[in-house]
């Protein structure tokens, strides 16, 4: 399918495609068996001016928006996933200080994400605060010129590589989700530690770590927006890198696709390749024709926040629902078409489906994007004049 | 500093295939690419010039369709490219290239040092780095895997031998040719490909360079290459096996059947 891209979009495409192919291929099966975070790659990446594709010119990026980040991701993502999200979480804990950051604020933290010279990480999820967002127990105490952290946030990806988080915390707990605040913390500052690195079922070269503050004292300086704003960051951040995760996921099963395609024809079973039986061959169009679809979805979602569009909720939620999902499938269906050879960890295609799965349930579980979707469709009919 | 490094484009050869009939290259849609080892020789010409300050010009001879290459040698980080390209140049040998390559830089003038890579993967000969040096009258080091450094207008480089290495110091200007070990070449950047593309790449013909026609192209060869053709397939070796006893004894018996003990 033609997307027709720029020509900055294709130079993009096809710089992430080559780093993927050289400097990641190779070693894809040690970064999954290691979880060693991938630095060397991120140091690549940097070199290449990717981790600024989305970034304004002013504060040293490309100037392009979320279709140039999810063309890196969706690259990344067919060869590795993990290095996918590694590079994606950057942005999702840039977005915040791009989106309601002060002009202070952005000038001191921006350019160096930009510059790929510091990784960013975005931390909401707690404990017991999973879809309950509401639900958050870390504190932030006004005290002088300071907030004063405490709590424990969980799962953050980055955690423990990256140099700057948004974080979101309660600054008014009785006010529910709107007594919610998103600050930027450094890493270093004291009473800011991390938890043991998580061992995960898939994304291995991602590193994901506990946050835990107790009594981490931060600038007045470094609130995000006004007080209560947090969950309205936090959400509309979200909206937009939602499809971030459906590039990653598009990604996965791209790969796997290419995989079962190029192992049906060299697989023999009854004296010949097993592509000439019309059994794979309609699981490999049924995979494929899911991929552009999803592709499809992601990409006319990605144009139509860029386009400069206010609301986006219901689509953003659809394409990363969407392309989730068409991963898992396509992933478990490449590796039945590996048979036994697919479950085996010399091949490709089972680490691939242990990528996908986390597709389905990070940056909001699939249910929750479907309870999104009802919720603006529902909102989108009864405000309809009769 | 003002540093040249000198670039040819090879067919790539991981997607080169040979005609089995006749024996030829099947160089129809294959792909053309930065000669590999002159990639090292970019980039250590990008490393020098991060050190010590100045310029990376980077030179090639070859028809019209080497610009792209020269364009991804700017997309790495080189300040210039120049093409030199003509039909007078057109099937020249290690020495009329040196010769067409030597009248370049002198149309540039100044330069501190010249980088090649050691050799080019189709024709494998190596000349060329050290038959510009000559022509130039600057002196040369090849195989190059290190440069340890530049002061007081002396360079000093260590080259690989068969036996191990060599440490060189010598006076700049001067000319290397460097091999694989000295450094890992960068990819190209983002903003680097934009620049490149507005960069404008001047081609020199034979008139502007003054070449003499006597000493480019074909005419300018005394090498001419009658023949090139595939080695025929030798048969596998034969592996000996078990204890070691029995493996010398099969090895001695072998040897003697075979009239060669």
């Amino acid at each position: 399918m033609d997307y027709f891209l720029t020509d900055v979009q294709l130079e993009i495409k096809e710089l992430a495609h080559r780093i993927a192919e050289e400097k990641v291929r190779p070693v894809v099966r040690e970064l999954d068996e290691s979880g060693e975070f991938p630095w060397e790659i991120m140091k690549v990446l940097a070199d290449a001016d990717l981790f600024g594709v989305y970034i304004p010119e002013e504060y040293g990026g490309l100037g392009g928006g979320v279709m140039e980040q999810l063309l890196v991701v969706e690259e990344l993502s067919r060869v590795c996933s993990g290095v996918a999200v590694s590079y994606a979480a950057s942005g999702l804990g840039a977005f915040p200080i791009l989106l309601y950051g002060s002009e202070e604020q952005k000038e001191k933290y921006i350019p160096d994400i930009a510059a790929g010279k510091k990784l960013a990480a975005f931390a909401r999820t707690e404990a017991n605060a999973g879809s309950d967002a509401a639900a958050i127990e870390t504190t932030a105490t006004p005290d002088g010129d300071y907030y004063v952290l405490n709590g424990t946030k969980q799962w953050i990806t980055n955690g423990g590589e990256a140099e700057v988080y948004t974080v979101i915390a309660m600054t008014d707990k009785k006010k529910g989700s709107r007594g919610a605040s998103a600050f930027i913390v450094e890493k270093g500052t004291p009473g800011f530690s991390f938890g043991k690195k998580e061992d995960k079922m898939g994304i291995r070269a991602s590193a994901t770590r506990e946050l835990i503050f107790n009594d981490c004292r931060i600038p007045r300086a470094n609130l995000l927006g006004r007080e209560g704003m947090g969950f309205i960051i936090a959400m509309k951040t979200l909206d937009r890198t939602r499809p971030g995760i459906g590039a990653q996921a598009v990604g996965i099963a791209q790969g796997a696709l290419e995989e079962a395609v190029k192992y049906s024809r060299e697989r023999v079973q009854f004296g010949q390749p097993i592509s000439s039986f019309q059994a794979i061959q309609h699981m490999l169009a049924d995979m494929a024709t899911q991929v552009e679809a999803a592709r499809a979805l992601v990409y006319a979602t990605a144009r139509m926040i860029d386009s400069g569009a206010k609301d986006f909720s219901k689509e953003s939620a659809m394409a990363k629902l969407f392309a989730s999902d068409v991963a898992m499938r396509v992933t478990t269906d490449a590796v039945q078409i590996f048979g036994g050879y697919g479950y085996m960890k010399e091949y490709p295609v089972e680490k691939m489906m242990r990528d996908a799965k986390i597709t389905q349930i990070y940056e909001g579980t699939n249910q929750i994007q479907r309870n999104v979707i009802a919720l603006e469709l529902i909102k989108e009919y009864a405000s309809k004049k009769r | 500093m003002k540093i040249i490094v000198c670039m040819k484009q090879v067919p790539d050869t991981t997607e080169v295939k040979i005609n089995k009939e006749t024996n030829t290259l099947i160089r129809e849609g294959v792909a053309s690419v930065i000669n590999p080892f002159d990639l090292y020789a970019i980039e250590e010409g990008l490393r020098l010039r991060e050190e010590h300050g100045g310029t990376v010009t980077v030179l090639s001879m070859g028809p019209m369709q080497v610009i792209e290459s020269l364009r991804e040698a700017l997309s790495m980080g080189a300040d210039e490219a120049v093409l030199l390209s003509d039909r007078a140049f057109a099937g020249a040998d290690t020495l009329a290239t040196a010769y067409t390559l030597s009248k370049a830089v002198e149309k540039i003038g100044s330069f501190d040092l010249i980088i090649c890579g050691k050799q080019a993967v189709d024709g494998d000969t190596a000349q060329v780095g050290p038959e510009l040096a000559e022509m130039l009258g600057v002196p040369h080091v090849t195989y190059v895997r290190r440069v340890h450094g530049i002061a007081d207008g002396r360079i000093t480089v260590e080259r690989m031998t068969e036996e191990g290495s060599e440490k060189i110091r010598f006076p700049l200007p001067g000319l290397i040719t460097v091999v694989k070990e000295i450094n890992e070449p960068r990819l190209p950047s983002i903003k680097g490909k934009m620049r490149a593309k507005k960069t404008e790449i001047p081609v020199w013909s034979a008139s502007e360079l003054g070449t003499d026609p006597e000493k480019t192209g074909l005419k300018g060869s005394p090498t001419w290459v009658m023949k090139v053709f595939t080695p025929e397939q030798k048969g596998g070796g034969e592996i000996f096996e078990g204890e070691i006893e029995e493996q010398v004894a099969k090895l001695v018996r072998k040897l003697r059947e075979t009239k060669i003990v």
